[in-house]
């Protein structure tokens, strides 16, 4: 068996450690995380407080562990649905060709036009600000980028023989998508997902950063920055752990998203051998 | 590459160091400000950067108050009120003009309060109108106001921004070309950025003034506020926002840091007009589930004075009703309990100040301790005045009540956004605003306190401090807020 490249070792490393902070978080933290004690505030580092206390005497290392779960639920909802939306419409204008694939694609650069974060603070204009808001503007930011992937792959399927020979048996255009094409782009797409999901948390952050995304109590990596800026003087620590936590799950699945694609582009593995 | 880069930040610090700030220019200051208001018109618009930005400086009223909170002439250089309290006639300032050209006579004294008291006056504050009966121009520089009623607040009030003499040529642009008669004109606004004001050379008092341009700069961001002053960009930040922050600038000997008492009474609001607030065994629930001194400690660092009531602690008629609720979140639970609303979900939508947003953060696990469970809307100042404002759309809010001699907002009836009901109270009120003897009134006023808090209309947390930081070297500033405005015309950059 070939060997794995590192970046895809390293990268599936440091989400596994995001991904099991976010799940254990789900049946334990080691403090409620929203629990105050302000009399306990900018508590340093102890065996009660592992990562000491913030500005309002809540549990550090509660609330990276929740803010990392608030934020692969983001990144994930988001992304997912992003996914099937955009993959579906580039499987139908991949099938469907002529005037409506040029459509659905001058649609799509459309959606590329709109920056995630102006999307966002529009959405949060409407509606107010939520998190259900930050995963709308992300998904639907998303949409566009899988559709191109999706329509590009699928242009390639199409061509090739086995889906002649469906042609010709009579199979209609969308049982050859459901049944030959999307099986055959899945590579493509799940490395791509990889890549937005390192895109959406990075852009939950910077939503709940901004006060657009996850509402207190809630917590959530880009908010805890957000209260840590005017603490720099005070209680550096506080604005470094969810930083470095940021850090580390966008590069964590930037690196498992190239990794991924690694092992699964062909033209890729025949360039590096 | 790094190399490079090492050596063009050296060459920019020591370009840095050759070039002196603009700031430091003698004669222009600037000046940072946490909230940018969406008018330019005290006239037609409560938010309290207006008034801090332009009454005094860009608008003048017939009457001011000085930073002791006593009234002083102003456009009106003398008065005489005659022996029933009924008839102000008041002598104005010669040869005024306003900034675009146009003279101020007593003819523009009359439109102003005219319009401010019509029918569809926009006015953000028409009681202060309301005593007047008539008002008449006697020649061009004498104006006479008969009331309906005495009123001991009533050269007090005229002394506000939504009192400003206006022109009649200039009113209708006013929010966005502010046209006053003040020692400073307006230059030009770049919403989201800025505010320029400059001096006023016609001015009467023009050869005491030392600022020959003002620069407001709009920064609500805490830490942006601060790497502003850090960087000597601003000459002055008098609402300070981050209370975290004064330390810092405390030890800092390019700093001075002064923090004084203001006027404004931060309360968290409840919707008296909304269920459940309808009740008052939920307001009073709502009322034990406060802490404040965890609030305080938590929110502002401890700069800040708690408050049991509508009243400043620093004013004559003060009591201290803090100990009526005391904190007791088993005592609230019951009362919502017996109400019939615990577990109720609310939301509370929270203007874009940082004292708001994080007391805010404070109060909703202390509800959550009494059993209500709360939403957080972090809204904008905009949509705040809108919706929770003029709309009344919300449950719990949290705002500070800057104006002087508030504690009339309680007999502003439902159509006020505290949507708050109470004949007895206006009848007090109608008798505070009417009474002339000074002790008396105070001691009604005590009652009105008591009244108020006996009612829980709102939890009452603190009052907002002001924590002025100012470079050293800036003098004549304020040294306490009786009323929320900045004038400018003693301050000098040295």
């Amino acid at each position: 068996m070939r060997r794995l490249p590192v970046n895809l070792i390293l990268g599936a490393t440091l989400v596994a450690l995001v991904a099991g902070m976010a799940l254990v978080s789900l049946v334990w933290t080691p403090h409620p995380h929203a629990l105050m004690n302000i009399g306990a505030r900018f508590a340093p580092a102890s065996d009660v407080h592992w990562l000491g206390t913030d500005q309002l005497g809540r549990d550090v290392v509660s609330q990276l562990m929740v803010g990392a779960r608030n934020s692969m639920a983001v990144a994930f909802i988001a992304v997912l649905i992003g996914a099937s939306l955009g993959v579906t419409l580039g499987l139908l204008a991949s099938a469907l060709g002529g005037w409506i694939e040029d459509f659905v694609m001058r649609i799509a650069d459309i959606g590329f036009a709109f920056p995630t974060l102006l999307f966002a603070i529009m959405l949060t204009a409407v509606f107010g600000p939520s998190l259900n808001i930050a995963i709308a503007a992300i998904a639907f930011i998303n949409i566009p980028v899988f559709a191109r992937v999706a329509r590009a792959s699928a242009n390639q399927i199409w061509t090739r023989d086995f889906v002649m020979a469906a042609r010709a048996a009579g199979q209609s255009r969308f049982a050859i998508s459901r049944d030959h094409i999307l099986p055959n782009i899945a590579a493509p797409v799940i490395v791509q997902m990889t890549i937005e999901f390192a895109v959406a948390i990075l852009a939950e952050a910077a939503l709940s950063y901004l006060g657009l995304g996850a509402q207190p109590p809630s917590p959530s990596w880009g908010r805890m920055l957000s209260e840590a800026q005017t603490l720099m003087y005070l209680a550096p620590q506080l604005a470094i752990y969810p930083g470095l936590c940021i850090v580390v799950a966008v590069l964590g699945f930037s690196l498992l998203g190239d990794g991924l694609r690694d092992v699964t582009d062909p033209r890729l593995v025949r360039n590096r051998a | 590459m790094i190399s490079i880069t090492a050596r063009a930040l050296l060459t920019a610090a020591a370009v840095a160091a050759l070039v002196p700030a603009v700031a430091d220019a003698q004669g222009r200051i600037a000046i940072g400000m946490q909230q940018e208001p969406t008018s330019l018109d005290p006239t037609s618009d409560a938010t309290a950067a207006i008034n801090v930005m332009l009454t005094q400086n860009v608008y003048e009223g017939l009457t001011t108050v000085d930073q002791s909170g006593a009234v002083q002439p102003q456009l009106a250089r003398s008065w005489e009120i005659s022996e029933d309290g009924l008839t102000y006639r008041f002598h104005l300032h010669e040869g005024v003009t306003f900034h675009d050209g146009t003279p101020m006579t007593a003819a523009d004294v009359v439109f102003s309060f005219d319009r401010a008291r019509a029918e569809d006056s926009t006015s953000p504050r028409r009681a202060t109108f309301q005593p007047i009966e008539s008002i008449a121009a006697l020649d061009d520089h004498t104006v006479e106001i008969v009331l309906s009623r005495p009123d001991a607040f009533f050269l007090f009030d005229l002394a506000q921004g939504p009192a400003v003499i206006v022109g009649e040529a200039s009113v209708e642009t006013n929010a966005q070309r502010p046209v006053g008669t003040g020692a400073f004109r307006f230059d030009s606004w770049t919403r989201g950025d800025r505010l320029r004001l400059v001096k006023n050379a016609d001015h009467r008092n023009a050869d005491a003034v030392a600022l020959d341009a003002v620069e407001f700069r709009f920064i609500a961001e805490p830490a942006a506020a601060s790497a502003a002053l850090l960087a000597e960009e601003l000459d002055a930040f008098p609402g300070f926002p981050a209370p975290e922050l004064v330390p810092q600038f405390e030890a800092d000997p390019r700093f001075d840091v002064r923090i004084s008492s203001t006027e404004g009474e931060v309360i968290l609001a409840m919707n008296n007009a909304k269920e459940p607030f309808t009740d008052i065994r939920v307001r009073r629930a709502v009322s034990h589930a406060l802490n404040r001194g965890e609030i305080i400690d938590g929110a502002m660092y401890g700069y800040a004075i708690p408050i049991g009531s509508f009243y400043p602690p620093h004013g004559p008629a003060h009591v201290d009703l803090t100990d009526r609720y005391p904190h007791d979140p088993d005592q609230a639970r019951a009362l919502l309990e017996e109400a019939g609303v615990a577990g109720a979900s609310l939301t509370m939508r929270l203007p874009p100040f940082p004292y708001a947003q994080r007391s805010g953060e404070i109060i909703q696990a202390q509800l959550g301790a009494a059993g209500l469970d709360v939403r957080i809307e972090s809204v904008e100042w905009g949509f705040w005045l809108e919706e929770v404002f003029r709309n009344k759309n919300y449950d719990f809010t949290i705002i500070a009540h800057t104006s002087p001699n508030d504690l009339g907002n309680f007999a502003r009836g439902p159509d006020y956004f505290y949507g708050y009901e109470d004949e007895e109270f206006v009848a007090l009120w109608d008798a505070i605003r009417t009474e002339t003897d000074d002790e008396t009134r105070l001691e009604m006023l005590r009652q009105g306190q008591r009244h108020i808090t006996e009612q829980a209309v709102h939890g009452f947390l603190f009052q907002l401090p002001a924590i002025g930081i100012f470079r050293t070297g800036v003098e004549g500033f304020w040294e306490s807020q009786p009323v929320l405005q900045l004038p400018l015309t003693e301050v000098s950059v040295n």
